[in-house]
C-alpha cells in the first residue's frame, strides 16, 4: 500500500521554484531518506505532504489531500520539523496532558516508559531542558503516538553524536515495526547509512536518485586503485574520482564486479560519497546545460 | 474461509470501535483552551497583583474613607450609596482596567507568538484544526478572561468586606448599615452585566482584529493593528475635520458608548439609581453589526493561521 503518491507536486515561491514537479510513491512499511543540499526542496515537499503549506499537482498522503485534510491527517501522521519547536513554556507533564487530550492514538503511558529511560524530570519546563534533552522528550512523545507515517525534518540538528546515536537506536528499536513508514532528512548522511531502506537525493526542486538500499548496494561500487591501473579503471567509465592519501578512489554505476575486482578491493560507497559524485555531476550537467 | 474472513471483519469492527472510543475521549478545544492559560498564566497572576496593590491602597487611604464615612448623614442615599460603595467600585475599575490592557496584549500575542518561536510547528503537528485552535484564543478575550475578571472582582470584595467588618465597627460605624446600604449582591449582578454587555461584547471586533493581524503580521502586530485606526483617522480628520472613526475604536475598546444602562449622574454604572437597558442594548444595530465584523475577522484569522508561515 503506498503512502504517499504524489504526481507533478510543484512550489513556487514568486519566481523561486522550490518544488519542480515530482513524482514520488513511498510504500508502507519504508524508512525513506530524502538527502539534498540546503535549500534543495526537501523541507518544501515535506510541508506539502503534511499541509503546512499549499501547492500544485496531485499528492495524496494516507489517501488523503493533505493542505484540505490537515486535522485528519494528523491522526496518523507525526512530524518533528527542525530541533526546538516545543513551546519553551510547556512543562513535560503539561505536554503529556495535553497530547493524551487533543490526540486520539496518543499512549501516555508509553510516553512515561520512554521517558523513564530518560533523565527528564515531568515537572521540568522545555526551556529549562538542553538542546538534547528537548529533542528527546519530543521523540518520547512522538514515539508514543500510534501514526502510520512519521516525518522527521532535520532532526538531530545541533545535537552531540551520543543523543543522534541514541536518537536513530531508539527510532529502530522501540518505533519502527515494518508496518510504519518513517521520511527523515538529515545532513549527517553516514548516521542514517544503515536505518534506510529506500534512498532518494533531491536538489533544485527534482529527484536527482530515488532506489532502495539494495539496489543502491548493487548499482554503486567503489573501488582503491593503485596508480599503475588507473588507466584501466578509467575506461570502466567511473562516475566519480576523489584522491585519497595520493591513492585514486573510482565510484562506479553498474560496471561488471568481475571486472573492479581485478583492479583493487571492492566497497558499498558511502552515501555521503555517492551525493557528494551525484551532485557534483548534477551541478556540473546544470552549469553545463546553462551554457 | 467464511468464517475466517468473518473473524477478520469482526476483528476490524473491534479495532474501528476500540479507535471510536479512544477519538471520543479526546476534546481538541477544551485542551486548546487550557493550554492558553497554561502559557498566559499572567493573566490571572496579573489580576492577582492588581487586586493585591489595590487591597494595599485601600489599607492606607482606610482612615480617610473612615472619616468621609463618619461625617456622612444618611438623608441622602445616592450621596451614601457613593461614598461606601466608592472603594468597591473603584477597586472593580481597576481590575476591569487590567482585563481591557490583557485582552489587547492577549489577542495581538496570539496568533504571533507561536510563529515566533516556531512552536506552531508543533501544535499543526497535532489533529488539532486552525478553526478550533482560532476559537479557543478568542476564548480567552471573551470568556476566560471576564471570567477571571469578576471572580477576582468578588474575590477582592469579600475581603474588602471581611476588613470592614472588623473596622467600622471599631469606629464607631455599624457594619449592619454599610452592608443593607451597600447591597453588594445586587452590585455584582450590576456588575457582571456591566462586563458582559461593555467589556465582552462591545469591544468583541476590536479584540477579533487584533487577533487577526496577529496572524498575519511578520513583527509589532499591535502597531500593525493601530496603523489603519491613525491612516483612516487622520484622513477623516483631514477631509471632514470629524474624528467618528477614531472615537468608535476608542469606545468600542473601553466599553463606553455602549447603550448598557442610563446613570442618574452617577460615576459607575453599578448603583441602586442606574437603570439597566438590555433591550435597547441587544436591538441596537451596531452591536449586531460589530459581531458579524468581528465573525469574519475570525475567519479570515482561520485562514491566516493555515497560510502562515513561522516567522
Amino acid at each position: 500500500m503506498s503512502v504517499i503518491e504524489a504526481r507533478g507536486l510543484r512550489k513556487a515561491f514568486g519566481t523561486t521554484v522550490a518544488v519542480d514537479g515530482i513524482d514520488l510513491r513511498v510504500d508502507e512499511g519504508h524508512i525513506l531518506g530524502l538527502i539534498g543540499p540546503n535549500g534543495a526542496g526537501k523541507t518544501t515537499a515535506l510541508n506539502a505532504i503534511l499541509g503546512l503549506t499549499p501547492y500544485q499537482g496531485e499528492l495524496k498522503v494516507l489517501g488523503r489531500n493533505p493542505w484540505a485534510e490537515r486535522e485528519q491527517l494528523m491522526r496518523d501522521v507525526c512530524f518533528i520539523a527542525d530541533v526546538a519547536v516545543l513551546p519553551r513554556w510547556m512543562r513535560v507533564s503539561q505536554a503529556l496532558e495535553y497530547l493524551a487530550g487533543v490526540h486520539p492514538r496518543f499512549d501516555r503511558s508509553k510516553a512515561e516508559g520512554f521517558l523513564a529511560k530518560t533523565s527528564i524530570a515531568h515537572e521540568r519546563k522545555v526551556r529549562e531542558l538542553s538542546k538534547g534533552m528537548v529533542v528527546q522528550l519530543h521523540l518520547a512523545l512522538v514515539m508514543a503516538i500510534d501514526a502510520k507515517l512519521l516525518i522527521l525534518d532535520e532532526p538531530t540538528l545541533g545535537l552531540d553524536i551520543l543523543f543522534r546515536k541514541q536518537f536513530y537506536d531508539s527510532l529502530l528499536n522501540d518505533y519502527f515495526d515494518g508496518s510504519r513508514t518513517i521520511i527523515v532528512t538529515t545532513h549527517q548522511v553516514e548516521e542514517v547509512q544503515h536505518v534506510l531502506t529506500d534512498l532518494m537525493f533531491i536538489n533544485y526542486g527534482r529527484i536527482v536518485l530515488n532506489c532502495s538500499m539494495e539496489e543502491f548496494e548493487a548499482r554503486y561500487a567503489e573501488v582503491m586503485v593503485k596508480p599503475e591501473q588507473l588507466v584501466a579503471a578509467r575506461a570502466l567509465k567511473p562516475i566519480y574520482e576523489r584522491q585519497v592519501f595520493g591513492r585514486s578512489i573510482l565510484l562506479f554505476d553498474q560496471a561488471d564486479r568481475q571486472k573492479l575486482g581485478a583492479l583493487g578491493e571492492v566497497r558499498t560507497p558511502s552515501i555521503a560519497d555517492l551525493f557528494v559524485a551525484v551532485m557534483g555531476n548534477h551541478a556540473g550537467a546544470a552549469q553545463g546545460a546553462a551554457r | 474461509m467464511n468464517t475466517e474472513s468473518n473473524v477478520l471483519r469482526e476483528s476490524a469492527l473491534d479495532s474501528e470501535r476500540a479507535a471510536a472510543v479512544t477519538a471520543a475521549q479526546t476534546h481538541p478545544f477544551y485542551w486548546s483552551v487550557r493550554r492558553e492559560v497554561w502559557e498566559n498564566r499572567w493573566i490571572y497572576v496579573g489580576q492577582l497583583a492588581v487586586a493585591g496593590v489595590f487591597l494595599i491602597g485601600f489599607l492606607f487611604n482606610l482612615t480617610r474613607w473612615l472619616d468621609k464615612m463618619r461625617s456622612l448623614s444618611t438623608t441622602d442615599p445616592a450621596k451614601y450609596w457613593e461614598t461606601v460603595s466608592l472603594p468597591y467600585n473603584i477597586g472593580a475599575g481597576a481590575l476591569m482596567g487590567t482585563l481591557i490592557l490583557m485582552s489587547i496584549f492577549y489577542c495581538s500575542d496570539a496568533l504571533y507568538g507561536e510563529r515566533r518561536d516556531r512552536s506552531i510547528l508543533f501544535w499543526k503537528s497535532l489533529p488539532v484544526s486552525d478553526l478550533t485552535t482560532v476559537l479557543a484564543k478568542a476564548s480567552i478575550p471573551f470568556v476566560i478572561l471576564p471570567a477571571i475578571t469578576f471572580g477576582f472582582t468578588i474575590a477582592l470584595h469579600l475581603v474588602m468586606l471581611l476588613l470592614s467588618s472588623i473596622v467600622l465597627p471599631a469606629s464607631g460605624i455599624s457594619f449592619a448599615s454599610v452592608w443593607k446600604e451597600l447591597g453588594i449582591f445586587q452590585m455584582w449582578g450590576m456588575l457582571l452585566y456591566h462586563i458582559l454587555l461593555a467589556h465582552v461584547l462591545w469591544p468583541f471586533p476590536v479584540y477579533c482584529w487584533l487577533i487577526l493581524v496577529a496572524g498575519w503580521a511578520r513583527r509589532a502586530p499591535l502597531l500593525w493593528a493601530a496603523l489603519p485606526v491613525v491612516v483612516i483617522g487622520g484622513l477623516e480628520k483631514l477631509i471632514f475635520h470629524t474624528s467618528h472613526f477614531a472615537e468608535m475604536v476608542g469606545t468600542r475598546l473601553i466599553g463606553s458608548g455602549a447603550p448598557t444602562d442610563v446613570t442618574m449622574g452617577e460615576m459607575f454604572p453599578t448603583g441602586p439609581m442606574t437603570h439597566l437597558t438590555p433591550i435597547r442594548y441587544f436591538s441596537a444595530p451596531s452591536l449586531w453589526i460589530g459581531l458579524a465584523v468581528a465573525a469574519v475577522f475570525l475567519a479570515i484569522a482561520v485562514r491566516m493561521r493555515r497560510y502562515r508561515d513561522p516567522v
